[in-house]
């Protein structure tokens, strides 16, 4: 049984209007990597021009966020449930 | 993101985010926007909010000039909506003391498809708001037409 990766609402658009897709991946970067790959669209809104992980994506791994696992490299298994969750943030530009 | 996009909300709920500015003055407010996207069905329909979910900004360090919500907020949000057959249609901020135009900062943490509300709050009293819809390609927000609508909020 493969990976899981849920795709959030604003990233749908992008992914086939899909709620989810399902990869062979041993780690969370291989599966976000597998994703990216299938769906080229996504990759601006998940990482950075140099392939990072954007600061305001949020990744879990069934409910544990991998910033406190091993970020990318957290290791994944058969029935794993991976979940992109938007971490929302802003602000008027002017430092106080 | 095609063509240029409307936002409804009843006259009631645009007062809520105005007021939510004003009580949350001089540091930004910040919730979510609940209602039923038809664009997947329709691409000619409209984008309608039909409730608020007000959030508390954790932006301790600088909440006159920040909002962020945890990812706890934004899941806490998801399951309101679906528990109303909702879904979370975009997000609202208050810029205190500032216009009601997105900042490069808001550009730059914003996430496409989403309507992003933002109401100026100046001196404490509500001013004008906008909504602004991220490009696909990131690099640039536009303008989303905002119509209130005088009915009762459902």
């Amino acid at each position: 049984m493969p990976v899981k990766v849920m795709i959030p609402t604003p990233l749908r658009p992008y992914a086939g209007k899909r709620a989810s897709a399902e990869f062979n991946a041993g780690t969370v970067g291989e599966a976000l990597t597998y994703l990216t790959t299938e769906y080229a669209d996504l990759r601006k809104h998940l990482f950075t021009e140099d392939g990072k992980l954007r600061s305001f994506v949020n990744v879990y791994v069934n409910d544990e966020d991998i910033r406190y696992l091993a970020k990318e490299n957290t290791a994944t298994k058969d029935g794993d449930t991976i979940s992109i969750i938007p971490s929302i943030a802003g602000g008027c530009c002017c430092s106080r | 993101m095609a063509g240029e996009t409307t936002l409804w909300i009843s006259s009631h709920l645009a007062e809520r985010i105005r007021a939510h500015g004003a009580e949350t003055y001089p540091y930004e407010c910040c919730g979510a926007l609940l209602g039923r996207d038809p664009e997947a069905a329709d691409p000619e329909a409209v984008r309608e909010v039909l409730a608020l979910f007000p959030l508390l900004n954790r932006r301790d360090d600088s909440p006159r000039n920040r909002f962020s919500l945890t990812g706890q907020d934004v899941l806490d949000a998801d399951r309101a909506a679906q528990k109303q057959g909702m879904e979370v249609i975009g997000w609202y901020h208050s810029h205190p003391d500032h216009p009601a135009r997105p900042s490069q900062y808001d550009q730059d943490h914003a996430w496409p498809w989403y309507s992003y509300v933002i109401v100026s709050v100046q001196n404490g009293a509500p001013q004008d708001m906008s909504s602004w819809r991220l490009n696909d390609d990131r690099q640039a927000f536009s303008p989303e037409g905002i119509e209130i609508r005088h009915r009762a909020a459902v």
